[in-house]
């Protein structure tokens, strides 16, 4: 690797930073968008309310300040919950919020609520009939989720998907706001050093844009491997 | 009517943070916030329209470099393009002897200049979108009534793109209202940047951002009813007659 | 003759898509009263032939001659191109065009859409093209539905609102394709009844149509079309009631 005045190996780090934190965030995202797709399809009326409470919140206020509210904030509520421990109970302990589990929350926070739309749109796009049949041949709830709804359910949200996925890696780059040394913070650091803010910025840029790239190749792949059955016949 | 006078006096009263003082912040991080935001939306759609309509250029040296642009600010972070720009200008040797450090010393100018980048690059590509999806009869017809094509581009073109591109462009709108909270990076005195002052000096989280979040809320619900009526008056011509 | 010169004339003009040739040197010639119909299987190029009339498609070869005046073409790498658009353009505004599907400009009223081409391409003045266009509007029966967007309106109301579009122009010749194709059956009858007043009216028509008691009701020349090339031509009474060629009875011949 080159060595950038000493920077080139940390900015690889950084860039795996990156990388893990975008990959777990999405893993997170997915997992909160499909529980709200599901609550706000459910008959709860409860359900259906919190889940679009947390939409709608999540979608009016900008990242940054939800990640400060639950970096800063989160802080503060768990030494307030340590606290009360240690007060009524005698139990010491500490728990320090690493900027990196703040990271993955709050984009995974963030996400879910973007992917939890993305699913509603995709179970809804599944043809009621496919399910039916499914049930008709004596499969249980889960059943019928595993293998019939959920592989149909991919091919009309895999679009949706790649896209907040893209969005999603370019927030990765709030997280050096609030300290964490992913590859933007480390880049940032380099330039004020170095005085060379071109380079390092430049080389962060087409990082961004090579991860991009390579997951629009990825994505292309998968979408064929669910368009299956539904090819256009010329 | 008088207990909501006494309620809201003694709510002021308890609380040491909302001092009329801490508000001024908000204010003044309100106007900062809405004027980097109109100013380049403003600018980033006089930018985008030209773009677009030479994105579709038969001609590759026009097209590509617009790809180009659109490719590079939609593919990377906003934050990335802000310190590009932002430590670019302060570090350019000399610059600050020349005339230019008066406009640039401010980091609203740097701000400026890279949201406009970042919301013109979007912009085009929806706008792309929209000229791209104008049906091809209308444009069929157009031209077997003998207009040129400036004539066609103006009348029947633009006018049908735009209403189609109004929900994603409201879109964009909320969007560059929430990307510019990172103008608090740069030292500038936004809404956010407000909220960190007001945090970082009474060491109140929930206090400082969640205030602050419902402020972005409202003014996200505002824009989201200013393009529903929008559309609603733009958009009739694309809805069947009831009944 | 040296009064006026002939609406519009069409000589040898061929056509290819790639490897298929299309039109095969088609000529015609429209005088003023004229209503042609042009016939024939799909693929016979009937479409494609009407739309080199006014250069939607490019023709690779053959004149074209408005109002006595020929367009010029140059040769380009890329094959032939007018050579003056301005000239296009005008002829354009000459022969105006009523297609299968409408193409009424979505965003503007049926109103706006007659206005639109008057004002804009032959700079008449807005109040005399909505004027105008309140006449036509009135003609084709569709006055009440001038400020409707053509999505408000039925098939058979939004093309002949696309007639009037075309009347306002005022054009020498008017060039229908297929106008009727897209309509459903029941909205047929009163597009038709305002393409019949039209030619009794001694419009000059050429007409690609399906419809063949228009053709032979309306018509003052049948042509008709197979792979590119006229197989048949002449006056109704001979073309659809005493064919000669063996393709087209069997295009005639009733289907069951």
């Amino acid at each position: 690797m080159i060595n950038l005045h000493g920077y080139g190996p940390r900015l690889m780090e950084g860039a795996l930073v990156t990388i893990e934190l975008a990959v777990l965030s999405l893993i997170l995202a997915i997992v909160l968008g499909l529980a709200t797709a599901s609550a706000k399809m459910s008959r709860s009326w409860a359900l259906h309310r919190f889940a679009t409470l947390y939409t709608t919140v999540i979608r009016g206020v900008p990242d940054l300040v939800l990640m400060m509210l639950l970096f800063f904030g989160g802080q503060i509520g768990i030494n307030q919950v340590t606290d009360w421990l240690y007060y009524q109970f005698d139990i010491d302990i500490f728990i320090n919020v690493n900027e990196f589990v703040a990271g993955v929350g709050t984009i995974g926070l963030i996400f879910g609520a973007y992917m939890g739309e993305t699913f509603r749109g995709a179970f809804l796009a599944v043809d009621s009939g496919q399910i039916e049949a499914g049930r008709a041949y004596g499969m249980s709830h889960s059943l019928v989720f595993r293998r019939i709804r959920f592989p149909q359910m991919m091919r009309h949200a895999l679009p949706g998907l790649s896209n907040n996925w893209m969005v999603l890696l370019k927030t990765t780059a709030l997280v050096s706001v609030i300290g964490l040394s992913d590859m933007v913070k480390i880049a940032s650091e380099a330039s004020k050093a170095t005085r060379e803010p071109f380079t390092f910025m430049f080389i962060v840029a087409v990082i961004y844009l090579l991860i991009a790239s390579v997951s629009e190749w990825g994505f292309a792949r998968l979408q064929k491997r669910y368009d299956v059955g539904f090819e256009e016949v010329d | 009517m008088e207990s909501l006078t006494t309620w809201l006096k003694n709510l002021l009263a308890d609380n040491s943070i909302f001092t009329l003082q801490t508000l001024s912040f908000y204010g003044e991080g309100l106007a900062n916030t809405v004027q980097l935001v109109f100013l380049s939306l403003i600018i980033g759609l006089l930018l985008a329209i030209p773009l677009a309509i030479a994105r579709g250029s038969k001609r590759a040296w026009i097209r590509l470099p617009i790809f180009f642009y659109c490719y590079v600010f939609r593919g990377t972070p906003l934050l990335v393009q802000l310190y590009l720009i932002y430590y670019g200008v302060v570090f350019v040797e000399g610059i600050q002897d020349t005339w230019l450090w008066v406009i640039l010393e401010e980091p609203f100018v740097p701000a400026l200049i890279a949201f406009t980048l970042n919301t013109g690059a979007y912009t085009t590509e929806i706008f792309r979108g929209a000229i791209k999806s104008t049906p091809r009869g209308e444009i069929e017809a157009a031209r077997a009534y003998g207009m040129s094509w400036s004539l066609m581009l103006r009348r029947i073109v633009l006018p049908s793109a735009f209403r189609r591109a109004l929900p994603a462009y409201g879109n964009e709108v909320i969007f560059m209202l929430h990307a510019s909270a990172i103008a608090s990076v740069v030292t500038i005195m936004d809404l956010t940047g407000a909220a960190r002052f007001v945090y970082a000096r009474f060491y109140a989280p929930f206090d400082a951002f969640l205030f602050v979040a419902a402020i972005y809320l409202c003014l996200t619900f505002g824009i989201i009813y200013l393009f529903r009526h929008l559309e609603k008056r733009l958009l009739a011509h694309l809805k069947p007659a009831s009944g | 003759m040296a009064d006026t010169p002939i609406p519009l004339e069409v000589r040898n003009i061929t056509k290819r898509f790639g490897d298929t040739e299309v039109l095969k040197g088609l000529s015609l010639q429209a005088s003023k009263g004229d209503v042609i119909t042009l016939i024939g299987a799909s693929g016979s190029g009937k479409s494609t032939f009407l739309r080199c009339m006014n250069l939607l498609e490019q023709p690779d070869q053959g004149d074209l001659i408005v109002h006595g005046e020929t367009i010029r073409f140059k040769e380009t790498k890329k094959g032939r191109e007018p050579e003056d658009w301005k000239q296009v353009v005008n002829m354009r505004a000459k022969l105006s065009m009523v297609f299968q599907s409408f193409n009424l400009w979505a965003h503007m009223t049926l109103l706006e859409n007659v206005i639109e081409a008057p004002v804009h391409v032959l700079g008449k003045s807005k109040q005399e093209a909505t004027r105008h266009a309140h006449e036509l509007l009135q003609r084709v029966g569709l006055d009440d539905r001038a400020y409707y967007y053509p999505a408000q309106m039925s098939g058979g109301q939004q093309q002949r609102g696309a007639i009037a579009r075309a009347l306002a122009m005022d054009p020498e010749v008017m060039l229908f394709d297929e106008p009727t194709s897209a309509l459903d059956p029941e909205l047929v009858g009163d597009v038709l009844k305002v393409m019949r007043d039209l030619a009794e009216e001694g419009r000059t028509m050429i007409v690609v149509t399906h419809e063949m008691a228009f053709a032979r009701d309306v018509s003052t020349q049948v042509i008709y079309l197979h792979q590119g090339q006229v197989e048949e031509a002449g006056p109704p009474d001979q073309v659809l009631g005493n064919p000669s060629s063996e393709r087209l009875k069997q295009f005639l011949a009733p289907k069951h």
